[in-house]
């Protein structure tokens, strides 16, 4: 398990490598600077701001000596805030989208897994297509349109929830969390009815059935374990997901998250938080996609027997 | 539905209540609350760069700092006239070109150190520090020599004409008498920084120093910076040590980044913003109709025009421009597609530049332009080479772009496609001149045809059009800087606008309108050309 572990460790590191070299690259060579602005600049002062932010050395000098400085764990100044760092606005961002992004799982996974359940008990029936309907247009309701509609519901015609804000005023974090949960939600919904099917139908149930077991008990304690193998699968993925596009949200309900950092960023050609942005959250899905792995195994003995 | 499925559901009915009551509760009317403690909650547009005066540029920057530091003087936020700042009064001589203020004795900084001419000697002498890279160094260079210690031509800042009489005494040499000097010293890149202050945090070239934050900043305007929540919201409280403290109504701001305007118009409408800092287009006719009491439209110093190349065929003739700009309809643009909130451009000047209004030398006239297009060459559009209109991506730009590719093709007969290019690529193919027609804009820092109409000297920064004129660069630089009196100034602005609306580089479109939702008890804010804000004047009154 540890050799498995410590292995797929090892790989993450060129998988980082090449985001970072590509992404430097990248932003560098896309159009327009960091310091161009609808006034222009005189040559002077563009020399001066190049000076102070070491963009007048060589590209490769630049390269190393940003990646000698992301060891040390510093990804630089922001061009487009004057004394913050990268560092501190993504850990000033940071804990805002992943306590969203928390909140919004948590609703996927409770809505998703009890329509997808209640759905695969009694297939092609209204049971069924309801909930399953319901999730079909859960995925296809883009947040920045599910969003400004529970806004005006809930908020303005309503009034019992605040329009925007993060803890700033009491319930201010439910309607994000479900926007942004919906979408996650439907998933959850279809993968976990189609993973119960599968399961429902199996030999080892019947056997359950056969014993005399109470419906509830079957259904809970043996199938839902092996029903909900996919959705365990989807989570880490999910959860990558949620943080890295929670940008929508985070503009309809302003949000002080990460997300707008990242989106800003690229529109303001601003180097070193675009990277510092990509840097963190490939580290992140990297990092989630290895504990789904983990977590899938730990489920299904089957896959243990390859980390051996 | 079984046993179980009526188990399953009820459960889900109780996680979702659960969910929704575990974080709810009373709803917050910061509208409200804030008229009762003269707190006052702004949309203020995007997220602040920064607050270090001489190194940040943008509106919103503009509106908080102007609430925590006060300059030389400051403006009347109802006639845009200059009323005493830190400067109690001055003098001017009697060729306009020398400067003298006195400072308030009573005008401390927030550490309680008085502001001194000193630290606006040294203040400004960070500004031009060349090294700093300061956006707005150019709003200075009227004074002798300052361009040359900017450009890194001097190193002592004595040859600078700013010069310390005594502690309250600060005396500005230019090179020409200037009119709109004093608007100048209103503006927050001329504002005074705490020396000690900024020396404790980097080097006075250093811009990434972190003085400019909560808990370190030291300021002198009537509000203190309080709390700083990136991307959520700016505060600042009133200051008790601030000279004119007794006539500042207001016990606080909050400034929230609102770059999402529907977002913005939303929390208007749930009593969480006194005033927003835009409008959405398409909301407007509705709130004309309905509440006409909570929206304010307003002229803004500002210029929606199109620039041509003119260093390339076809437009480097003049007929070709003056045709295309005369078949604009603008009277039927602004009706439709700006829902009637704009007024007409004729010139690059917005009109009612403090006295100033450009001539009109052209209007609506496609028999005339159909003519200018024959002589060019092209009669009824036959063989025109089909070219591109370069805009930034943008709803409203495209809108307004399509009317308009309509119209030359209606009353010229003309083909014209559309490019819309990401901001920073945009700039990058103004800067280059890799266009045919673009999509421009400008924003006056002051009160003065002077902001407009240096733009289109030769070989100018802001020019992207390829137009020089020997005459127009003459009156600009060396004209209207030696006249005596403001009529005649203007009489020379006007002389160098009719040769360029003449040759066309540019063809003027609207003129901006500011566009706001404001609550009935916000008083004291009114709007004006520049919108401006002057928080010494704002209080709430509770509504009925």
């Amino acid at each position: 398990m540890f050799k498995f572990l410590g292995l797929r460790l090892l790989q993450a590191i060129p998988v980082l490598l090449v985001v970072i070299t590509v992404t430097f690259f990248l932003v560098r060579a896309a159009p327009g600077g960091p310091f161009d602005d609808e006034k222009a600049v005189s040559p002077q002062v563009k020399a001066a701001l190049e000076a102070q932010y070491n963009l007048d050395q060589p590209m490769h000098q630049q390269f190393f000596s940003y990646l000698i400085g992301l060891v040390q764990g510093d990804m630089g100044p922001s061009f487009k805030y004057p004394g913050r760092s990268v560092d501190e606005l993504i850990f000033q961002g940071f804990p805002v989208t992943a306590e969203l992004g928390l909140y919004a799982l948590l609703f996927a996974v409770a809505l998703g897994v009890l329509a997808g359940v209640f759905a695969s008990l009694r297939p092609n029936t209204k049971q069924d297509y309801i909930p399953m309907s319901a999730a079909m247009v859960g995925i296809c309701m883009p947040s920045f349109l599910l969003g400004p509609i529970l806004v005006l519901v809930f908020g303005l015609w309503f009034d019992v929830l605040p329009v925007s804000g993060w803890g700033n005023s009491p319930g201010d974090k439910i309607l994000p969390s479900l926007t942004l949960g919906s979408t996650y939600a439907a998933y959850i919904a279809r993968l976990s009815r189609s993973g119960m099917l599968e399961i429902l139908s199996q030999d080892y149930l019947r056997t359950a059935r056969a014993k005399g077991l109470p419906e509830h008990t079957v259904i809970i304690k043996h199938a839902l374990r092996g029903g909900l193998a996919p959705v365990i699968a989807f989570l880490g993925p999910a959860f990558a997901g949620l943080l890295s596009g929670s940008f929508v949200v985070e503009t309809i309900f302003q949000i002080p998250g990460l997300g707008r950092f990242y989106v800003q960023a690229a529109f303001n050609r601003d180097y070193t938080m675009i990277l510092g942005t990509t840097v963190f959250l490939s580290t992140l899905i990297v990092f989630f996609n290895l504990l789904s792995d983990v977590l899938a195994a730990w489920l299904n003995p089957r896959l243990r027997y390859q980390f051996k | 539905m079984s046993f179980l499925g009526n188990r399953i559901f009820s459960m889900a009915v109780i996680v979702v209540v659960l969910y929704l009551n575990g974080c709810g509760g009373p709803e917050v009317n910061q509208v409200e609350s804030g008229n009762r403690d003269q707190i006052l909650h702004l949309g203020n547009g995007t997220e602040p760069q920064g607050l270090d005066p001489h190194i940040v540029t943008g509106v919103p920057e503009h509106h908080i700092i102007t609430a925590l530091f006060e300059g030389l003087v400051l403006k009347n936020p109802y006639t845009l006239e200059v009323e005493p700042g830190v400067a109690e009064r001055w003098e001017i001589s009697e060729d306009g070109r020398t400067y003298t203020f006195y400072l308030r004795e009573a005008a401390v900084w927030s550490n309680g150190d008085p502001v001194t001419a000193e630290d606006f000697r040294w203040s400004w002498m960070r500004a031009l520090t060349p090294e700093l890279g300061s956006l707005y160094n150019y709003m200075y260079f009227p004074i002798v020599n300052a361009e040359a210690f900017a450009n890194g031509e001097i190193d002592s800042f004595d040859q600078v004409g700013v010069k310390v009489l005594d502690d309250r005494t600060l005396q500005v040499q230019l090179y020409e008498p200037t009119p709109y000097l004093l608007q100048l010293f209103d503006h927050y890149s001329t504002f005074p920084v705490h020396r000690a202050n900024i020396e404790a945090f980097g080097s006075i070239s250093d811009r990434l120093s972190q003085w400019a934050r909560e808990g370190n900043m030291v300021s002198n305007g009537a509000f203190e910076l309080t709390e700083w929540k990136i991307n959520s919201h700016v505060r600042v409280e009133r200051r008790a040590s601030y000279w004119d403290a007794e006539n500042v109504e207001l016990n606080g701001i909050v400034f929230y980044p609102t770059e999402n305007i529907t977002t913005e118009e939303r929390m208007f409408r749930d009593h969480m913003l006194h005033k927003t800092n835009d409008v959405p287009l398409d909301k407007i006719p509705l709130y004309r109709a309905e509440k006409p009491e909570l929206i304010e439209l307003a002229p803004y110093l500002g210029t929606y025009f199109y620039a041509f190349n003119i260093t390339k065929p076809p437009f480097d003739d003049v007929r070709i421009r003056r045709a295309l700009g005369m078949t604009i309809d603008r009277e039927l643009l602004i009706d439709t597609v700006l829902q009637g909130i704009n007024t007409a451009a004729y010139g690059i000047t917005p009109p009612g530049t403090l006295g100033y209004s450009p001539p009109k030398l052209f209007g609506f006239d496609p028999e005339l332009a159909r003519q200018l297009l024959a002589e060019a060459g092209y009669p009824d559009g036959d063989g025109f080479p089909p070219f591109e209109i370069l805009y930034n991506t943008s709803e409203a730009h495209q809108k307004i772009a399509v009317a308009i590719q309509q119209m030359w093709q209606q009353h010229l007969n003309i083909k014209v496609t559309l490019t819309n290019q990401e901001w920073k690529v945009y700039l990058d193919t103004l800067n280059n001149m890799d266009f045919d027609v673009s999509r421009r804009a400008w924003i006056a820092d002051y009160i003065d045809p002077n902001g407009f109409l240096d733009m289109f000297l030769t070989g100018g920064g802001n020019n992207r059009t390829g137009f020089s004129n020997e005459t127009y660069d003459r009156i600009i630089q060396e004209g209207a800087p030696k006249a005596t009196d403001q009529k005649e100034r203007y009489k020379l602005f006007a002389e160098a606008e009719t040769i360029l609306i003449n040759s066309m580089p540019v063809i003027p479109i609207y003129t901006y309108s500011i566009k706001h939702l404001k609550r009935e008890s916000v008083k004291g804010m009114p709007t004006n050309l520049m919108a401006y804000y002057n928080y010494k004047y704002v209080y709430l009154e509770a509504e009925e």
